[in-house]
């Protein structure tokens, strides 16, 4: 056992763990929360319209 | 008191450090801009060199490069970053005194670069001229701003956290180390001081600070944009939020891996010189996957682009990036790279990744939140916002095509060899040769920071509460 074991096998960890990250960003169980995540930037007028009026003639 | 109860029952976003980063963002990027189109005149012109050491090229081309990357490209992330964060997680941030003195200890770097660099103080070191004075002030600002966004995301309404904090968090996150091990210095004088690393340990510390500069800095902030502003601009959600998770941890991980291609054919052990040209293609696949993402997030809203000219900076901003991250992989390839390095090759990939994708993407973002900051419905004229993006356009590919041609000329010139097996060629000659293309890459820097005045015209307008936006017409469709 030498460093070049060591190297080959967290290359081994590396690509495991890549595709272990596509399974899981891809599994179906996500999807839902995966689709409200993306309409995040969507979600907030209310609190952008409030702010936009109180400032007005604030500063 | 009943203030206070106000703010809680109805909070509202900080959006003064906003607009202030906002603001500051079209300053600095003519002020870089405007000192890079002087120092390429220089080189085309080098009469314009007047004999005042402070604006010699050695000096002034690092006060560009500070300029352009860390005034105009910081204050815009800063601006962008404050703005994303608060409105994913429908939430203030932390600290408006903490995002105040962000900002004005930001604009104080700036202005000591400013002053510093034109006297020649400098560690010498690319992209981390700055000397250690001024590097613990950026050290200190940054552990603020990292307190700031972190906090903000701590204290979040929503239950995710939307993908754009997850780049601009990378960001943060990366360049304080970058920032730090890179900056390791020993002073011997206020103004003075030598780098603990020394020959080729110093070269590849610097390197993996510079292209991870590249690599965090200018690029996952500037995703972090587009992650935001592209779905907004387009009015529909990213393409695929699935990708996006995939796009950023293969990003953060193989970037960082990247360095040693500005280190090929040099005192560099072989074994590093293979890594970093392996990793830099590996870097292909993610880059591509994010321009991916961005672009088709405007599938099935194809007609937008022709009446919307801050849609277009951005999709054309996504299609430069695209073309520099494939020209940068093919660049590190080392038999490539025999022909491109030391030349303008280099000047011009930096420049369609610069002007291309940072300055469009940043100028677009800019067209798209000014508006909201100053509670305005558009800008002023969005015919002249359209003006900006074909100079923007025109500008940068004079530029980039003006150094290609230069850069594959100069090294033709530089490897030809007579049959004797002298040079063909002396080095005088190669500059010679490349007047022309000097001449070129003036006019389209030029043009692009022309258009910078247009925006700030345009700006200007969009901020004064007594002029109405001017109707859109027809002809902005063309």
């Amino acid at each position: 056992m030498d460093i070049n074991d060591l190297r080959g096998i967290s290359t081994a960890f590396l690509m495991i763990g890549f595709i272990g990250m596509c399974f899981w960003a891809y599994n179906s169980k996500r999807k839902q929360a995966f689709d409200e995540a993306a309409h995040l930037p969507f979600a907030d007028d209310e609190l952008n319209q409030r702010t936009q009026q109180e400032e007005v003639g604030n500063d | 008191m009943s203030e206070l109860n106000a703010a809680l029952e109805h909070p509202t976003y900080n959006y003064k450090v906003v607009r202030q980063f906002a603001i500051m963002t079209v300053v600095w990027g003519i002020v870089g801009m405007l000192v890079g189109v002087l120092i390429a005149a220089q080189l085309a012109w080098p009469q314009l060199n007047p004999g005042l050491e402070w604006l010699h090229f050695g000096r002034l081309r690092p006060l560009h490069t500070n300029a352009v990357i860390f005034a105009f490209g910081g204050c815009a992330l800063f601006a962008t970053s404050f703005y994303v964060v608060q409105r994913t997680c429908q939430t203030r941030l932390i600290s408006d005194k903490l995002a105040a003195a962000v900002f004005w200890g930001w604009q104080l770097v700036i202005v000591a670069a400013a002053i510093t660099l034109p006297l020649g103080l400098t560690t010498s070191k690319e992209y981390a001229e700055l000397e250690w004075p001024i590097d613990i002030l950026i050290t200190v600002i940054w552990v603020l701003y990292a307190i700031v966004f972190f906090g903000t995301i701590a204290k979040r309404k929503v239950h995710h956290i939307y993908v754009a904090n997850w780049f601009y968090g990378a960001f943060i996150i990366a360049v304080a180390i970058l920032h730090i091990l890179n900056s390791m210095e020993v002073p011997v004088s206020l103004t003075k001081s030598y780098s603990v690393y020394s020959g080729t340990v110093d070269a590849m510390v610097q390197w993996w600070y510079g292209h991870n500069a590249v690599g965090f800095f200018l690029t996952a902030g500037f995703l972090g944009m587009m992650y935001y502003f592209v779905p907004k601009q387009a009015e529909r959600p990213v393409y695929s939020y699935r990708l996006s998770i995939v796009h950023f941890w293969a990003l953060v991980a193989v970037y960082i891996w990247a360095g040693p291609h500005h280190l090929h054919y040099t005192a560099l052990p072989d074994w590093a010189q293979s890594l970093g040209m392996v990793m830099s293609l590996i870097l292909l696949a993610p880059s591509w996957g994010g321009m991916i993402n961005g672009i088709m997030t405007l599938s099935g809203a194809w007609h937008k682009l022709r009446t919307d000219p801050i849609l277009r900076f951005l999709v054309v901003s996504l299609s430069f990036y695209g073309m520099s991250t494939f020209e940068g992989p093919m660049m590190s390839i080392k038999t490539v790279n025999a022909l491109s390095h030391y030349t303008d090759w280099t000047i011009g990939h930096v420049h369609s990744g610069a002007l291309g994708w940072v300055a469009m993407i940043s100028i677009g973002s800019m067209y798209h939140l000014i508006p909201i900051l100053f509670n305005k419905e558009r800008m002023y004229s969005v015919d002249l916002i359209n003006v900006h993006f074909w100079m923007s356009t025109i500008g940068t590919v004079l530029y980039i095509a003006s150094m290609w041609v230069n850069g594959i000329m100069q090294g033709l010139m530089w490897r030809a060899y007579n049959q004797d097996g002298t040079l063909t060629y002396s080095f005088v000659e190669s500059v010679a040769a490349s007047y022309p293309g000097y001449v070129v890459r003036v006019l389209g820097g030029g043009i692009f920071f022309a258009g910078m005045l247009v925006m700030a015209y345009n700006v200007y307008m969009t901020t004064r509460r007594d002029v109405a936006a001017q109707p859109v017409a027809a002809a902005s469709a063309a």
